[in-house]
């Protein structure tokens, strides 16, 4: 009884269309067989004559793999298994273990760092000369570092060329690099991503700019499907080494459908890694990473933050490893978590709170998958209690990840449940008053942050 | 039995030439494979060997075949899930597509990919994809990729009538014009949909004209005619090639079998298949040939089809030897 269907254990032995001693080639339909499906025709393989038929005819409940009849092979062939007659011979599918649990992974060693001083990064060397920029030219200054240092790398989305770029990120680019390397493509979304994958696939490094996380719905079957899964599908032969990168978040007034945070959608994803930074030095050194890296990296920025100005280190080369957040502020009292702008919220926060008496340590937890528990963990250690904050929805948020680990891996140590601040759980509404309701501010960040630690 | 582990390692030749040098016997060598290798991962299916979805290429054989002659070494090929024809026709070793197919360590994606997910970047095959129409802004970027690099390769890119009603070709035949970049657009109408005829899901049912909103110039070629598909192959890429931008072609073929392993194919009639395998199937068509034109002799085909079992008996052979991956392949792979 042949399986027809994923899903069959037995079949019905329908009708057969042969008789015994008939000839048969390979083709011919030899029976019906009704699955737990359908009614199918089943056809012989090999040439050969019927021996025996084993089952009769409106026969239920035949066992997959059981023999229903004999055949007589072709006698120069002997080697090929007639189709009915073999099969009980052949080995059963190996069992899998689908059940087996996959064993936890240990908690993460706590490294022994120096909690770094407020505003300091282990990756720049002291001493370095700090220049201020804003975070548009610091993206801008690391795709043309990028793309002078690899002819392979090229910007293509929409308006990113002669238009230089709809937020002005690709400023100057086009006159640098020409047409071949900086290309302005239709409003396509699904079409140019798919295009960029297939360009990675062949070995290129594609920057993707969408104008918009939003409009990246349209393409993020060839985001996921076609870039994050081939590796692994492969077997480890083929790569997406390709950026999608563009602003994430609400901007200010554009209603629900360009105001959304993707931050835990993509940072739910297996083989890709997600960036979202705060400050422009992390901006420039993780997507400098980001265009390095061989497999895909799904780069979030935001619109309101590019206009802000960060110090930003004079190096000739400067890259940071993804994976890694940063302690932005040491303190001893509670933890404040965050990525994104909401990084600017919880340094304001932190203002405030210490004026109270609080004092909250600071994380930026810039690279979103993989994440950097082992940074929250330490500091959660100390502090014995955490408020994330982010814009996006509650429910199954970056703060709700957080949540789960500090509670599975330092519930000992905390003195209050793990807290979320996040965007209300509903789509954007456009109303000035309703939208800031909408959205988490520095108050909710102050209170939430009071509450764990059990003040007013 | 010991003849079979005496098979050669590899039945496909693969005939990428670029002109009209490949033999016609050669030709049939190659479609036969592809029958006997589709016949036989079918009997591994209905022997629970082979597990979930499983698209055999049975009937479309003189496309993948046919084109393959046309193109040069370093074209690149991309298809969606009916692929195992596509991947024989590239040279991919039968043993490792059949040991992918049955899931095991030695397929070639280590069997994590399974009957819809292979690739060979030796070969130039890019796969081998589920999502229906995704492949071809796929295509279209390998076509980017030459274009980029000035390398004169060609980019076939194949997908179905079904997949012709997909936004996202129409998206791609758009950047690939704009662009002129070199793709040929395959499209394998094999009349079916899953189980919708093209009368029913497509307005515009001559496929090869689904370009012309772009100036996308198509073909239609009859697919069940090795020899056709080869001489329009060879003109498409070279339009390609030297620079005009994509084209269309059209194959009008046919498939025997179903949709895939479990569908019972009750939307069209038995004496519709059976015509259309009596009357045109298309190692049928080029065994006569052969055999009228003197190029071969009754006895040559015997023997092409006899070293043909034997191969496809030694990949199910390896195939179902071969262990599954190891446990610990569960967490390989899925970052560079």
């Amino acid at each position: 009884m042949p399986a027809l269907s994923p899903t069959m254990e037995e079949g019905k032995l329908a009708k057969w269309l042969v008789k015994e001693g008939d000839t048969v080639k390979s083709g011919d339909i030899l029976a019906e067989i009704e699955t737990d499906k359908a009614t199918m025709e089943f056809e012989a393989v090999d040439e050969g004559k019927i021996g025996k038929l084993l089952v009769a005819e409106g026969t239920e409940g035949v066992r997959v793999n059981q023999p229903i009849a004999t055949m007589v092979g072709d006698s120069e062939d002997k080697s090929s298994p007639a189709a009915t007659q073999k099969s009980a011979e052949a080995p059963a599918a190996p069992k899998r273990d689908a059940q087996k649990a996959v064993e936890a992974k240990p908690a993460p060693k706590v490294p022994k760092v120096e909690v770094a001083a407020a505003l300091s990064d282990p990756e720049i060397p002291e001493g370095t000369e700090m220049v201020t920029m804003t975070v548009r030219e610091a993206l801008r200054d690391a795709m043309a570092e990028e793309m002078r240092r690899d002819d392979t790398v090229f910007l293509m989305g929409e308006e990113v060329a002669q238009y230089q770029g709809a937020y002005k990120v690709s400023q100057g680019l086009l006159e640098e690099f020409g047409a071949r390397r900086v290309i302005d493509t239709p409003i396509t979304e699904h079409g140019f991503a798919g295009l960029g994958v297939g360009a990675a696939f062949a070995g290129l490094r594609p920057i993707v700019e969408f104008m918009t996380w939003n409009f990246a719905m349209q393409a993020i079957d060839q985001i996921i499907n076609s870039a994050g899964k081939t590796r692994y599908m492969s077997g480890g032969q083929m790569s997406s080494p390709i950026v999608f990168r563009g602003p994430n978040g609400p901007a200010a007034r554009v209603g629900a459908q360009h105001s959304q945070d993707y931050s835990s959608w993509y940072a739910h994803v297996p083989g890709i890694k997600v960036i979202a930074p705060y400050f422009a030095s992390d901006a420039k050194g993780l997507l400098k990473a980001a265009i390095r890296d061989p497999n895909p990296v799904i780069f979030l920025e935001n619109e309101i933050c590019y206009g802000r100005s960060f110090p930003v280190p004079k190096l000739d080369d400067f890259v940071l490893p993804i994976g890694k957040a940063r302690v932005v502020k040491t303190g001893k009292d509670v933890t404040l978590v965050a990525h994104s702008i909401c990084v600017g919220l919880i340094l304001e926060a932190a203002e405030k709170l210490a004026t109270e008496g609080i004092n909250a340590e600071l994380i930026d937890l810039r690279t979103l998958r993989p994440l950097d528990t082992a940074t929250v963990l330490q500091s959660v250690r100390k502090t014995n209690r955490i408020v994330t904050v982010e814009q996006g929805w509650p429910i199954c948020s970056i703060g709700s990840e957080i949540a789960s680990v500090v509670a599975l891996e330092a519930f000992d140590y905390l003195d209050a449940p793990p807290t979320k601040v996040t965007g209300k759980d509903v789509p954007m509404p456009y109303a000035a008053n309703l939208e800031k309701l909408a959205l988490p501010h520095v108050e909710d960040v102050i209170a939430a942050a009071k509450a764990v630690c059990y003040r007013d | 039995m010991a003849e079979a582990k005496t098979a050669p390692d590899t039945g496909a030749k693969p005939a990428a030439a670029g002109d009209n040098s490949v033999s016609l016997k050669t030709l049939y060598h190659d479609m036969l494979l592809i029958r006997r290798f589709e016949e036989k991962a079918g009997q591994l299916y209905g022997m629970g060997l082979i597990g979930g979805f499983c698209h055999l290429y049975i009937g479309q054989e003189a496309v993948v075949v046919g084109m393959n002659a046309a193109q040069k070494p370093g074209d690149q090929v991309i298809t969606a899930y009916r692929d195992h024809g596509h991947m024989l026709a590239c040279g991919m070793d039968p043993k490792f597509v059949m040991a992918e197919l049955t899931g095991r360590q030695t397929g070639y994606s280590k069997g994590k990919g399974g009957s819809m997910h292979m690739f060979s970047a030796e070969k130039e095959f890019y796969g081998g994809h589920g999502i229906v129409g995704a492949q071809v802004p796929l295509g279209t970027g390998l076509a980017f990729a030459n274009q980029y690099r000035n390398n004169g390769r060609v980019s076939i890119t194949y997908f179905g009538d079904g997949a012709s009603n997909q936004g996202q070709v129409y998206e791609a035949f758009n950047m690939a014009e704009l662009w002129k970049l070199p793709v040929v657009y395959v499209i394998e109408n094999n009349q079916y949909a899953m189980g919708t005829s093209v009368e029913r899901s497509s307005a515009e049912t001559h496929f090869y004209k689904r370009g012309s909103s772009f100036n996308i110039p198509g073909e239609q070629v009859d697919g069940m005619d090795v020899d056709a598909v080869r001489e329009a192959g060879l003109k498409a890429i070279g339009w390609c090639r030297s620079g005009k931008g994509p084209i269309i072609l059209e194959m009008k073929t046919y498939r025997y079998r179903g949709h895939s392993m479990s569908d019972p194919a009750k939307y069209r009639t038995r004496e519709e298949v059976t015509a259309v395998r009596e009357k045109r199937d298309p190692i049928d068509h080029l065994g006569q040939k052969l055999i009228a034109e003197k190029l071969a002799s009754e006895d040559d085909l015997k023997a092409i089809d006899r070293d043909i079992r034997q191969v496809v008996n030694a990949a199910a052979e390896f195939a179902t030897e071969s262990p599954e991956p190891a446990e610990a392949e569960l967490y390989t792979d899925v970052m560079a």
